[in-house]
């Protein structure tokens, strides 16, 4: 099975890469850009029925940092 | 006084670790990071500065998650002694052992320059060999070390007075311009500044001495 995981920061956690890219968009002519979130994505493959739970303790213990990081999980 | 400093692929302060541990009067090991475990009798263990495992998914993540940073983690858990400077304060977050988490420097750039920091607690083996609200000056050289933390767990350091240092002049964006951290039994010490590069008058300055000196003092005494 493929999963994937997304990682991103929390809301309220200050994102200064993804205010850099905001700031190069708007460089770039783009308008109405009101705000950018940069976060990551990993790509999982894994035993077939390998349980959600299984799958959350990854995130939480090595895929996201949950002091700053929050994450879904998306079977494919 | 036993010291073991711990080298992960990618560690580059480690020898300098070693060195200023040593210069204090230290008996110092180094522990490869597939070594099975720490050594016995540890009075303290360091975790040095550098790219363990290329920064790969977050600054210190996988080294956390290595098995000698289980020891680590039992050490500390134990009373034992700890100092992480740069990756090592990021891997002591990573592990939990010490709260919040080392972002991105704010305005994106590498820093890599000498900076002022106050010594904001003097009541810890790190930290007392300096007086309270002096300067000294430390070199930074970190692209992460953006040190974030929530309100309730800021709170929390500033009511048992655990932040070590702080900036003297915003430099990344840490929250409070916090540099530095300690444990709640205080025998945990994470900063992203490098003690280890001023200790010797060859080295620009020797304001990292007192840290090492103190450290050694305070543990061949116990």
């Amino acid at each position: 099975m493929k999963v994937k995981v997304h990682v991103m920061l929390k809301d309220g956690v200050l994102d200064p890469q993804g205010a850099a890219i905001k700031h190069a968009l708007g460089s770039l002519g783009f308008d109405g850009i009101d705000g950018v979130r940069q976060g990551k994505v990993i790509e999982l493959d894994l035993a077939d029925g390998t349980s959600e739970d299984t799958i959350s303790q990854m995130c939480e213990k090595l895929l996201a940092n949950t002091v700053t990081e929050s994450y879904r999980v998306e079977v494919l | 006084m036993r010291a073991a400093v711990i080298v992960f692929p990618g560690s580059n302060c480690d020898r300098d670790m070693a060195v200023a541990l040593r210069a204090a009067g230290a008996d110092v090991q180094m522990v490869w990071h597939k070594d099975a475990a720490l050594p016995d009798g540890l009075d303290l263990v360091a975790v040095p500065g550098g790219f363990s495992f290329g920064d790969y998914l977050r600054c210190g993540a996988i080294a956390a998650h290595s098995p000698i940073c289980q020891g680590l983690v039992a050490h500390v858990n134990r009373g034992g002694y700890a100092l992480g400077v740069c990756n090592g304060f990021q891997v002591l977050t990573e592990t939990g052992v010490l709260p919040g988490a080392l972002m991105r420097n704010a305005h994106l750039k590498f820093i890599c320059k000498s900076v002022g920091l106050t010594v904001a607690t003097t009541d810890s083996a790190f930290t007392q060999g300096y007086t309270a609200g002096d300067v000294i000056d430390l070199p930074v050289a970190h692209h992460d070390g953006n040190y974030t933390i929530d309100a309730e767990g800021l709170a929390q350091l500033q009511d048992a007075d655990r932040i070590a240092f702080t900036y003297a002049n915003s430099l990344n964006g840490s929250v409070a311009d916090i540099a530095g951290v300690l444990s709640t039994n205080r025998r945990v010490l994470g900063m992203m500044p490098h003690p280890e590069r001023s200790v010797d008058a060859l080295h620009g300055g020797i304001a990292g001495q007192a840290l090492f000196r103190g450290l050694v003092a305070q543990l061949v005494n116990a």
